[in-house]
């Protein structure tokens, strides 16, 4: 077996998206599906292309239903794509075998929203940070406890051995979520999918785990895709920012960037909208009318024209593509030009 | 409200105790406040620190295995906590009414949004007649943005910020002096979270209605309301006007969580402060302030004995050693300027 797992490839880039597209089928009634010719379809992703340098974080911001979660799931190889090309480290996921995808895997983990539903309520600490080793690593075994207990020191389970037999039911919400990190990074991975890693913490308890993702990313060398709907906390541990709306991207550019110099009306809005923690400085802006619309039939043109403030007659012919008005910093928008500083 | 503060509903040494199989659980303990007629107080606080509790317990909604042991919830007067059932029965939706989180887990899937409306106007104004009791729903939903042949329609056929803006329209139905909303926006997108405070701001203008708005998001208090009252651990621990608040907390667990929320303004607090710890089990709270373990500015006295919610300038309160005199206090008291 040649194996093309390994590294092969120098380059910067560490994921590379092309045009990703995800379809689900919409569950029809067998009748449904034999009078009628065209099936619908929830298109979650539709048509999305980024690339993640090694060593970087980069944020995926979006409401509920941007399609972040599914684009996060696609980048690991772990859904089928509809359409596109999904590329880790310069290999491409759909020209491997399921035993080659399984080797490849151990060098990405997923952090997940909510711990007590990633952990096995049955499972002692210990035994579910060292259940990954047992599959990735299972040559291995003698070392196996070492690296556990190393690996939760690093993330603050401190003393290892107090929390090595306990159950997640025993610890705070905060230590589990310290749990889940340190399962995913006792196999050293490159990459790591943080799907709201820390939407559940408390706000106290948000900051340390913020900060400890910044620290462990240092330490190991990580890349991150973040995907998160909170901006603010994008802008504590991102360096550049994607922004979805409806399966589509809407910016993306460094984060400071974007944040200084928002391009997309829709991030401007969606910027405008995250509260911020002063009085003095209330929002006087209005919101655009509506919600994020069904994606089972998106909008013409650009998915975004029926709340636009500045759409025109073309917007809902056209659909934009993301064209780059500054350095790095893409938008997808027909009239954005107006708004570079 | 800025100048007459007319006081709707006073809340005194309320202590609110679940008892649990581990023992009993002091959810909330000894709170005492004041909320003024027209205002949006915004009540903040980490999960099980009992805001939730609390919201429950001015509604008298603790259920066994818990229950309101002490205090007084006095509503324009009376002291409700020695209402009988049928008593409540006419103060809650019609005096006071709640928000929740879930819209889907308060609106019956099976009924539709207009007969929701009609059906609290029935319960409580048996007089009132059907055509009547839904023009009055069509009024005040359109008012919301809910257009009227959206009434018709079935929970689940609205989005999550319409069935929010659905249970805002039944709070505002029987014309309920105080709202008190329990994380209403937070299962909501943030442009749709930032136009239901829009909505809620509006209504109090216009309906005058009195709000206590539940949340764990201090961003959105600084956005929305006109004081602020901190909870931590069970004990209200700091109490004032918005502005002077954020510019200047008082209790170190105020200093610290303030400190502590992400700002999405560049070059505005480009590092978080991390509070160390995280709450306590309110089985066995800590002796003295409940926060002392965690506290940075700890002294000898904080273990020991429980500080008052002392009103330290005017409509300021705090709960905390540092702003008050005790005999077998060894550091100076801290004068706050009025």
């Amino acid at each position: 077996m040649n194996d093309q797992t390994k590294s092969n490839n120098n380059s910067d880039i560490l994921v590379k998206v092309e045009n990703i597209k995800k379809w689900y089928p919409v569950q029809t009634t067998f009748l449904d599906q034999i009078f009628t010719q065209q099936r619908d379809f929830v298109r979650a992703v539709d048509g999305v292309s980024f690339t993640i340098k090694r060593g970087e974080a980069f944020g995926l911001a979006g409401e509920s239903g941007s399609g972040k979660s599914t684009i996060g799931r696609l980048t690991l190889g772990l859904e089928q794509l509809t359409e596109g090309r999904a590329i880790f480290d310069g290999i491409d996921y759909s020209t491997l075998s399921v035993e080659e995808n399984r080797k490849l895997r151990r060098r990405m983990q997923v952090i997940f929203q909510d711990p007590m539903a990633s952990l096995n309520p049955r499972m002692s600490i210990g035994a579910a940070i060292t259940q990954p080793l047992h599959i990735h690593y299972p040559e291995k075994a003698s070392e196996h406890r070492d690296m556990v207990l190393s690996i939760m020191d690093k993330v603050g389970l401190t003393p290892p051995l107090f929390f090595y037999n306990k159950f997640p039911h025993q610890v705070s919400g905060g230590q589990r979520q310290r749990i889940v990190i340190a399962r995913a990074l006792v196999t050293q991975p490159e990459l790591v999918l943080a799907d709201e890693p820390i939407a559940m913490a408390d706000v106290s308890v948000r900051a340390q785990l913020l900060d400890l993702m910044v620290q462990l990313k240092k330490e190991f060398n990580l890349t991150y895709l973040f995907i998160t709907h909170d901006l603010a906390t994008a802008k504590y541990i991102c360096d550049r920012i994607g922004v979805l709306y409806l399966g589509r991207m809407a910016e993306v550019g460094p984060l400071r960037e974007v944040y200084a110099n928002p391009l997309h009306p829709y991030t401007q809005a969606l910027m405008a909208a995250v509260p911020k923690p002063n009085p003095h400085k209330r929002r006087t802006h209005p919101m655009p009318e509506g919600e994020i619309p069904n994606p089972i039939n998106p909008p013409s043109g650009c998915r975004f024209h029926p709340r636009c403030p500045i759409a025109k007659e073309e917007c809902s012919r056209v659909e934009p593509e993301l064209r780059e008005l500054r350095p790095e910093h893409a938008v997808a928008c027909h009239f954005a030009d107006q708004f570079v500083k | 409200m800025k100048n007459t503060k007319e006081t709707l509903l006073q809340v005194k040494n309320l202590e609110v105790t679940y008892h649990t199989r581990l023992g009993a659980v002091s959810a909330v303990a000894d709170v005492s406040f004041d909320v003024y007629r027209g205002e949006i107080l915004g009540l903040v606080g980490e999960s099980g620190c009992g805001k939730s509790t609390m919201g429950k317990a001015l509604m008298r909604l603790i259920s066994p295995p818990g229950e309101i042991s002490g205090g007084q919830i006095i509503l324009n007067g009376d002291d409700i906590l020695n209402y009988n059932e049928d008593q409540m029965r006419d103060i809650r939706g019609r005096r006071v009414s709640m928000i929740f989180q879930d819209p889907m887990t308060s609106l019956n899937p099976v009924q539709r949004i207009d007969q929701h409306g009609i059906e609290a106007i029935e319960v409580h104004e048996p007089k009132t007649k059907l055509d009547q009791a839904l023009e009055r729903v069509t009024k005040l939903f359109e008012r919301l943005g809910i257009q009227k042949r959206r009434l018709t329609d079935y929970p689940h056929q609205l989005s999550g910020g319409m069935r929010q803006r659905v249970m805002i329209g039944l709070g505002l139905a029987l014309n309920a002096d105080l709202i008190i909303a329990d994380e209403a926006s937070t299962s909501l997108d943030v442009i749709v979270e930032a136009k239901l405070a829009d909505q809620l701001r509006e209504i109090r203008d216009e309906f005058g209605v009195t709000l206590i708005v539940i949340t764990h998001n201090i961003a959105l208090v600084a956005e929305l309301a006109d004081r602020i009252a901190v909870m931590y651990a069970g004990r209200m621990v700091e109490l004032g006007e918005v502005h002077e608040v954020f510019d200047n907390p008082l209790h170190p667990y105020t200093q610290g969580l303030l400190a502590s929320v992400p700002n999405i303004e560049l070059n505005e607090r480009e590092e978080l402060y991390k509070m160390s710890g995280e709450p306590p089990n309110l089985t066995h709270p800590p002796t003295g302030c409940r926060f002392h373990p965690r506290c940075p500015k700890a002294m000898d006295i904080c273990s020991r004995y429980q500080p008052s919610f002392q009103e330290v300038s005017p409509g300021r309160f705090v709960h905390c050693w540092l702003y008050q005199d005790h005999p077998e206090k060894d550091s100076p008291t801290i004068k706050v300027a009025a």
